[in-house]
């Protein structure tokens, strides 16, 4: 096969000394910007990419794309550890990360993470690898109503099953659509609800949301509680990967959902945030132990990791091959790539075979490096509970404003932030669930405009959205999945039940 | 964790120091970071375009002090805008410019104009090109037109940056030389909007050349026609027959529409002359570097370069001329 010949060549172009010390100060800058919340992936290649300007193309992109990874890896320990998500695909790591952590069981939650963080984006290098024209085609069929139908699909295999009364998912929900409105509306060019105030233009950011909602709220509650962490007991023990790792196969049902799952929102590009999500919404769906879900389930943690990593692995074939970016982090990158004088597109692959298959053999190699590298941390960071709360939690607080602020280099941002915080508080005090609110924040703006377009596009008729066979089938499995508590409820009760007839939206 | 502590606490320090305001020196040169301000998201072209050049001054060492791009997109770049506005008399901050140096305000009322930031210098102007999907049926610009007039209004779909900004002027320029209605359907990015004319999702576009090359040289886009007064300078073939000076100027074709959008660089209000000359010079340094004639090259950019009276001659022009425009296809706010 010649991908095989072409895949060892990159192996040859990548394997030099030199290219492996960028892979090694790659993954280590990408993890400590991983680490600190708001700084993230994105921002994190923008600052760096005019350092590699003076390097070879192909061993600048191997360090870049070794920061992404690292940075894809990072985001997972402070989300366990804090409850604070790094970045957004972190979020749904926290569900049951946080939860482990807190019983004292970090360590096995931090090896969990990287190690699905290593299966999911492996799963889709290998696709990459082998399917990369085939799946670019595929990538093409995604016009607005696809996007509106996979956005759709996230939100119910996400909604409806949660443990809180339907009334607060649904008022939490729609706190989150009112703030994802804020600012510029892409489709009518006009501002909406920023009532004159410039610091509302940009509109809510995500992130700052999530810093505030998940780590100052945590922070609160905790103060609250007693001033420690409960997951201070925990024992540091250095076996506890191998321990873990005993564990991880009964998983594989989970994990290779999950790569499904990733790759596609990848591919399409859906992205790695709604990946984690749909991915985690997925694998509580179909778990037996469904109501431990929340509370510390090692499965909730397997689930999002994998697919936020195949995501975000699978997010780089549509930016070489269309020259779409499947991320923000992408984006920079694509940039990158222009002012190397490489165009991505449908030629990059023939006309620059020694860059392409480099950057896929670094793939390769940058991960299991990436692997190792975290996983001999884990104890470390596993320690880091250790340090009294009065020492860490100002500490916590700071990273927390300094992430906010870096999000849009703006103070209204940390103010914003605090306003957060207080929100996540209260939303705990009265058990409102913060989920739906989250995802409604970062997936509400982009579902309306895709909505939209597809209005646009059909005039105003709702059968766009059974219009063909792949937009239809999207749409049709989205809502079997939402009525689907239902159907069991119904079975349950009077024994037959039947199948869910897709209805009319 | 303790060095991670300290990359926050390195950077906390980094980020108040850009931000705090900096009072004007004699014999100029800038003594910290310059913030070179993006009123656009990641990946776009302004974007790409400050990336680009952030990299050529840090390569070539033409300053001291570094140079930092920083995205400020909010309410299609007002945000970015207001910034450097109220920044009075911060000459350690400059902005790049595209057309929604004039739209913005326009059609969100937000309060600000060109006027009340410093001209710097024109960079390079952007062209537009109407593309349609190289297995759609129409080779030329009049067969196009042709069959934009035989349908339905709306039945043609055209696909574009954003709404009420420069691909929507042009999609209404068009509508009112055919004497037909599109569908116009904004996207977020043009590198989308390109991809969605490749996936038939939409029948046409008015992409930058730099949006959709990779495309055309892969032959699944066509161009139709320049929106420009005469054909590009460019004459390196780019696919196996066409340059980019190959594709016809609209108006020759029978559609009498231009449009060109300034790459610009504009400074704070208050700044003095001495501080403006400080980046005039820069920017001819930049425009020497081997590095600029290939991106221009790559992006078929029209490089012209304009600086004092005949740089704000030119920019107020545009604003009357995109007054006028939004005017007409009622886009401006109320």
């Amino acid at each position: 096969m010649e991908d095989i010949g072409n895949l060892m060549h990159g192996f040859a172009v990548a394997l030099t000394w030199k290219n492996l010390l960028f892979m090694f100060v790659g993954i280590l800058l990408g993890v400590l910007i991983g680490v600190l919340p708001g700084l993230g992936g994105a921002n994190g290649v923008a600052i760096l990419l005019p350092l590699t300007f003076t390097m070879p193309p192909t061993s600048a992109i191997i360090m870049l794309s070794c920061i992404y990874w690292g940075a894809l890896f990072g985001g997972a320990i402070t989300s366990i550890l804090f409850n604070i998500p790094g970045e957004p695909w972190s979020v749904a790591t926290t569900f049951d990360g946080y939860p482990m952590a807190q019983k004292g069981r970090a360590g096995e939650a931090l090896t969990a993470a990287f190690t699905s963080s290593f299966v999911g984006a492996f799963f889709a290098i290998v696709l990459i690898t082998f399917l990369a024209p085939l799946v670019a085609k595929f990538a093409l069929k995604f016009g607005p109503p696809e996007y509106f139908a996979i956005q759709l699909l996230t939100f119910c295999s996400f909604v409806g099953m949660g443990r809180e009364p339907p009334v607060k998912t649904i008022a939490a929900m729609m706190i989150g659509f009112a703030l994802a409105a804020v600012g510029i509306d892409t489709v009518t060019g006009t501002l909406r609800m920023t009532y004159g105030m410039p610091a509302l233009l940009q509109g809510f950011d995500f992130l700052v949301a999530v810093i505030g909602l998940f780590g100052l709220g945590e922070i609160f509650l905790t103060m609250e509680e007693g001033l420690s962490f409960k997951g201070k007991s925990g024992r540091i023990d250095p076996k506890i990967v191998w321990k873990t790792w005993k564990e991880l196969p009964r998983y594989w049902a989970t994990s290779l959902r999950a790569c499904l799952v990733g790759c596609w929102m990848g591919i399409t590009p859906g992205g790695a945030t709604p990946a984690s999500f749909m991915s985690y919404g997925m694998a509580r769906r179909f778990a037996k132990n469904r109501d431990k879900f929340g509370e510390g389930e090692i499965e909730g943690v397997v689930a999002p990791e994998t697919a936020a990593h195949a995501a975000g692995t699978s997010a780089l074939l549509p930016m070489l091959t269309l020259g779409i970016p499947g991320s923000p982090t992408a984006a920079v990158l694509l940039g990158g790539l222009l002012i190397w004088g490489l165009q991505p597109g449908p030629l990059l692959f023939v006309e620059k075979k020694d860059f392409v298959w480099g950057l896929i053999a670094s793939m390769y190699l940058g991960n299991i490096v990436g692997l190792i590298v975290v996983l001999t941390t884990v104890p470390w960071w596993a320690a880091i509970l250790r340090i009294p709360f009065a020492i860490i939690a100002p500490v916590i607080v700071v990273i927390c404003a300094i992430g906010a602020y870096t999000v849009h280099n703006n103070m209204f941002d940390v103010v914003m932030m605090v306003v957060f915080g207080v929100i996540g508080y209260v939303f705990k005090k009265l058990k409102y669930p913060l989920a739906p609110f989250v995802l409604a924040l970062v997936l509400g703006d982009m579902a309306e405009t895709s909505f939209r377009q597809s209005m646009l596009l059909s005039g105003g008729n709702m059968g766009i959205f059974w219009s063909n066979p792949l937009v239809g089938s999207i749409v049709t499995l989205a809502l079997v999945i939402l009525c689907w508590p239902l159907v069991g409820k119904l079975r349950s009760r009077g024994g037959g039940g039947g199948t869910p007839a897709p209805k009319e939206a | 964790m303790v060095f991670t502590l300290r990359r926050a606490f390195v950077a906390a320090g980094f980020a108040v120091a850009v931000a705090s305001p900096f009072p004007a020196f004699a014999a100029w040169e800038p003594t910290k970071p310059v913030e070179f301000v993006v009123p656009a998201g990641t990946g776009g072209g302004a974007d790409q375009m400050a990336r680009f050049i952030q990299g050529v001054v840090a390569k070539n060492n033409l300053m001291k002090q570094p140079l930092i791009v920083v995205n400020k997109s909010g309410g299609a770049g007002a945000e970015g805008f207001l910034e450097v506005k109220n920044a009075k008399g911060d000459a350690n901050k400059i902005i790049i410019t595209l057309s929604n140096l004039f739209t913005t305000p326009l059609a969100t009322g937000v309060p600000f104009n060109w006027k009340d930031l410093t001209p710097v210098a024109m960079l390079a102007l952007d062209e537009f090109v109407l593309w349609v999907n190289s297995e759609s049926p129409y080779k030329t610009t009049a067969e196009y037109m042709t069959a934009i007039r035989g349908a339905d209004a709306g039945k043609f779909r055209m696909a574009g940056t954003g709404s009420k900004q420069e691909d929507q002027i042009i999609t209404v320029a068009l509508e009112k030389a055919v004497g037909k209605k599109m569908t116009y359907i904004p996207f977020k990015g043009g590198g989308d909007v390109a991809v969605q004319l490749v996936g038939k999702h939409v029948d046409s576009t008015v992409n930058n050349p730099i949006e959709a090359v990779a495309h055309w040289r892969a032959g699944t886009l066509r161009p139709l026609c320049v929106f420009d007064s005469a054909p590009m300078a460019y004459t390196a073939k780019i696919t196996a027959t066409q340059a980019w000076g190959d594709i016809p100027p609209c108006k020759t074709q029978g559609l009498a529409v231009e449009y060109l959008m300034l790459r610009g660089i504009f400074m704070a209000p208050g700044v003095t002359q001495e501080q403006v000359n400080f980046y005039i010079d820069l920017f001819k340094k930049v425009r020497a570097t081997p590095d600029w004639k290939k991106f221009t090259e790559d992006g078929a950019f029209k490089d012209s370069f304009m600086v004092g009276k005949d740089f704000v001659d030119w920019v107020s022009q545009a604003e009357t001329i995109h007054k006028q425009l939004m005017q007409e296809a009622g886009f401006i706010a109320k």
